[in-house]
């Protein structure tokens, strides 16, 4: 299918889609159908080739081609997608070959998104319908062509293998055969997908299918691309944000061997050269003055005395149950505490980069991009181009968690290349990825409860203030001061609580980019509300579990989690001195989990996670191994940000460069994982991030039960930990 | 100033600076894109070689340093027994997620139990905590290279 073929079938302008749709899933309504209808089978005479939809072609060799909506970043969709598709095409995965989707908004726009990108978790729950039914259509016309050609009732006929069979004569024909007659078909307008006991894929441990070419160095990341005569740059851009560059002087850096280029941008200077030695060579001979601009002076502590002071008012209402204000001066405890976490930086192993060839009409671009229209369209504003004159390519992510969402680093690529003859990859210093990321939003919140006599809780008022990345990045999403996502995990809680209310105040840091960071609002909110539930327990000195079991009785999915992750973990059994135990419970991007973390505090204050326990309900699932590694991931990525992860700023100046000051769990310090998985048949929920946001919480009341510290605010200090002897 | 490297038992000739760490040599010169650009600082373990058997961060490896030692790279670690038994078992326990830092992780494996055929956790943690993963892939690494071990 080509792109001009797609589009002279699609109707809506896709902005008006995208945030049509986004506000419908946000709202809580279903997966919202896109592309599948929109794609016409075509081309079967002149090629020979199968083409029911924008996701499969077959071709009269055999060949299955199954082109990917959304992208790999280690989250296993390369796998769990190409299951939903084989499952009902009746192939086996050891038959296909995947394809990077083109952009294309109107054939790959995730349902959940409105756009074709690959983020909140939503890839399997977006896909779970849709690329059922597309596999499901496929077969369908596979089976119409062979059941014409034995001139038989297509009934007669099953799909298995790749191929069709008619079942009382015994004769068989594979799908390539059948590409060419199968063109023909009429596209059908119902299909039925397979009850759930046919299954054959769904459900299994599968093999990934990226892994093979990973493991040998094959595999192709964006910064590994290498066109003809590619040229090889790195940057440097103002340390200030919002800051300019003032002078250069590059005699040094042009008499660096291999260096071709100096290229000075508004806000920016990069290097070109034959390859990345020369190239930061040069750029380490550059003599650079930048004006600083208008945050020159700011530091971390003045954006927190802003949010701070915004959660002394009244926010947008977010949720509002009963009437707290009422029921909390008659309680009989009332507990108020203040919650603080930091901004974080993604810190991809992959370090940002683009290659950008630049022609006088035209533009291609390879990188490797969780939202490739966003990156088309940013490099056709910058050149001026109309979209069509932009190529993207996109590739396999060394890591996304968010950042690749933003195509900040696409633009600055082709606002490089425009100077450049010919090809040249921009490739970013380890220190520039830090400290020019877009950052996980400072966080301030301030919570009040009170409980009653039997200390439940019966009055609860949250106001938590940050930056809103859904306005900036879907402005039509935020509304009435608030955005679907900021408040995900501090509104519809698990637990039922009868007066409840929680506000949201936005405030932006200023200058300092905030973007999305693996598990996204809830990596805020999950920490907050279950830390503070901890503390309530404490209050009404009960057992952390068995209070919010207490709370769950309206509530069986995320009951039973707990439960099960209590009684794996051995709740309340003994451990040694400076050891305790954490729970934490959350029911986001449409799962449900629980875990229950053990740490253990040195006398020096440091803190070792040594094992962690999950019981999780997300519904049906799709690669049972993808959801333990999935677990497993989400928690070291958050027990790295509960131990080290914060940026600071001082002098308007990240303060951390590389992973010596930006720390990451290393594997002397990663703990056991287990997790056990509650598959109850439910539509599939979200799993590339839920592990994140929970642990956080699991490993900070672990340390309130090990040491009796509460620690209110991240990363966990070690000197409030320290014991004096 | 042409230097000549020996690269999985081939020869190259590379008109660079002296200085220019092996790991551009290879990727962008070589086009030997498998061994990965994480740090340029020895801290993540992403573009480990082994020369002559050794595990080393070409990133602060000068070309120059190299003289007649023989580098190996992921490109070539399946070819050697444990290279091979490393890359199996990583297959077997499904390791990967974004991968990006797995080839640096197998040359960090391999050179493991090149060495010692029977590493003990620690001696795992030992030899394996200068490679960050940012997916945290730890525990199926150190399942991996036990399976490895005892292939």
């Amino acid at each position: 299918m080509t792109t001009t073929e797609a589009r002279a079938v699609a109707a809506d302008p896709p902005a008006h889609l995208s945030r049509r749709k986004f506000l419908a899933s946000a709202a809580g309504g279903g997966a919202f159908m896109l592309g599948l209808r929109l794609s016409v089978a075509h081309g079967g005479e002149s090629t020979g080739t199968f083409t029911p939809n924008a996701f499969i072609r077959i071709g009269g060799d055999g060949q299955i081609v199954l082109t990917m909506p959304y992208v790999e970043m280690g989250q296993g969709t390369y796998t769990s997608i190409p299951m939903l598709i084989a499952e009902e095409l009746e192939v086996g995965l050891d038959q296909v070959r995947l394809e990077h989707a083109p952009p294309n908004e109107k054939l790959y726009a995730n349902p959940m998104l409105g756009e074709q990108a690959t983020g909140n978790s939503n890839a399997i729950r977006g896909a779970w319908k849709p690329l059922r039914e597309a596999g499901a259509i496929a077969r369908t016309m596979l089976i119409a062509a062979a059941a014409k050609q034995w001139n038989v009732e297509p009934a007669s006929c099953r799909a298995e293998n790749g191929e069709v069979l008619h079942t009382s004569s015994g004769r068989r024909i594979k799908y390539g055969a059948l590409a060419a007659d199968a063109a023909r078909m009429a596209v059908p307008a119902n299909v039925a997908v397979k009850d759930r006991k046919d299954f054959r894929l769904i459900g299994t441990p599968a093999k990934r299918l990226d892994t093979p070419a990973k493991v040998n160095g094959t595999a192709i990341y964006g910064i590994d691309v290498r066109p003809q005569g590619v040229k090889i740059a790195t940057l440097a851009q103002s340390p200030v944000f919002g800051g300019h560059l003032k002078s250069v002087n590059d005699t040094a850096a042009l008499a660096v061997k291999g260096v071709r280029q100096v290229v000075k941008l508004e806000d920016a200077v990069a290097v070109v050269a034959d390859h990345m030695g020369a190239a930061k060579k040069g750029l380490e001979a550059l003599v650079v003055e930048w004006d600083d601009g208008p945050y020159a002076k700011l530091s971390t502590a003045d954006v927190a005395a802003e949010l701070e002071k915004a959660t002394l008012g009244s926010g947008a209402v977010a949720q509002n149950i009963g009437d707290a204000d009422r029921a909390m001066p008659g309680t009989a405890t009332k507990i108020d505490a203040i919650y603080q976490m930091p901004f974080l930086a993604h810190a991809a192993m992959e370090p940002m980069n683009c290659t950008v060839h630049v022609r006088k009409d035209g533009c291609e671009i390879w990188v490797g991009t969780q939202a490739i229209v966003r990156c088309q369209a940013g490099a056709a504003k910058t050149l001026g181009l109309p979209l069509d004159n932009v190529v993207v390519h996109n590739h396999l992510l060394g890591g996304g968690f968010g950042r690749r969402l933003e195509e900040d680093g696409v633009i600055r690529a082709v606002q490089i290349a425009r100077h450049v003859d010919g090809p040249v990859k921009i490739v970013w210093t380890r220190e520039e990825d830090i400290r020019h990321d877009m950052y996980r939003p400072y966080w301030f919140d301030r919570l009040s409860a009170g409980l009653d006599e039997k200390g439940r809780p019966v009055a609860w008022v949250h106001r938590f203030a940050g930056s809103s990345v859904i306005a900036r990045y879907i402005p039509a999403a935020f509304k009435d001061g608030l955005d679907p996502d900021s408040t995900e995990g501090a509104i519809d809680l698990t637990y039922g609580l009868p007066n409840f209310r929680a506000e949201f105040s936005r405030v932006e840091p200023p200058g300092i980019p905030t973007a999305f960071w693996r598990s996204v609002g809830p990596s805020h909110t999950v920490f907050v509300v279950e830390s503070f539930m901890d503390e309530l327990a404490a209050a009404a000195k009960q057992d952390p579990v068995t209070y919010r079991l207490a709370l769950l009785d309206k509530n069986p999915r995320a009951k039973a989690v707990l439960a099960l992750a209590a009684q794996k973990a051995g709740w309340g059994g003994a451990l040694p001195t400076g050891s305790g135990r954490g729970v934490a419970l959350q029911h986001v991007f449409g799962s449900y989990m629980a875990y229950v973390a053990e740490v253990e505090v040195a006398k020096n204050g440091t803190v070792r996670v040594r094992r962690v326990v999950c019981a999780l309900d997300c519904g049906t699932v799709i690669n049972s191994d993808t959801v333990k590694a999935q677990v497993e991931s989400g928690a070291m990525f958050g027990i790295t940000a509960a131990l080290y992860g914060e940026i600071t700023l001082k002098d308007g100046r990240v303060e951390q460069g590389n992973f010596d000051t930006y720390q990451i769990l290393r594997m002397n310090e990663a703990p056991a994982v287990e997790v056990h998985v509650i598959n109850n048949g439910d539509a599939p929920g979200g799993l590339g991030e839920a592990g994140t946001s929970l642990i956080v919480p699991a490993v900070a009341n672990a340390i309130f039960a090990a040491t009796g510290k509460r620690l209110r605010k991240m990363p966990i200090d070690q000197a409030v930990l320290k014991q004096i002897t | 100033m042409a230097v000549t490297i020996n690269v999985n038992g081939a020869a190259h000739s590379v008109d660079v600076d002296g200085d220019t760490p092996l790991l551009w040599v290879l990727r962008d010169v070589l086009g030997m894109t498998g061994t990965k650009f994480g740090c340029g600082m020895a801290l993540c373990g992403a573009c480990t070689v082994h020369i002559d058997g050794a595990p080393t961060r070409s990133c602060v490896t000068p070309v120059d340093s190299v003289g007649a030692s023989k580098i190996t790279t992921i490109e070539a670690i399946g070819k050697t027994d444990a290279g091979a038994r490393v890359q199996k078992a990583w297959l077997d326990r499904e390791v990967v997620q974004c991968g990006y830092c797995q080839s640096g992780q197998i040359m960090s494996a391999a050179a493991l139990l090149a060495s010692n055929p029977r590493p003990t956790d620690t001696d795992i943690d030992d030899a394996m905590s200068g490679n960050i993963c940012r997916c945290g892939t730890y525990v199926r690494i150190r399942q991996a290279i036990k399976q490895a071990a005892n292939a």
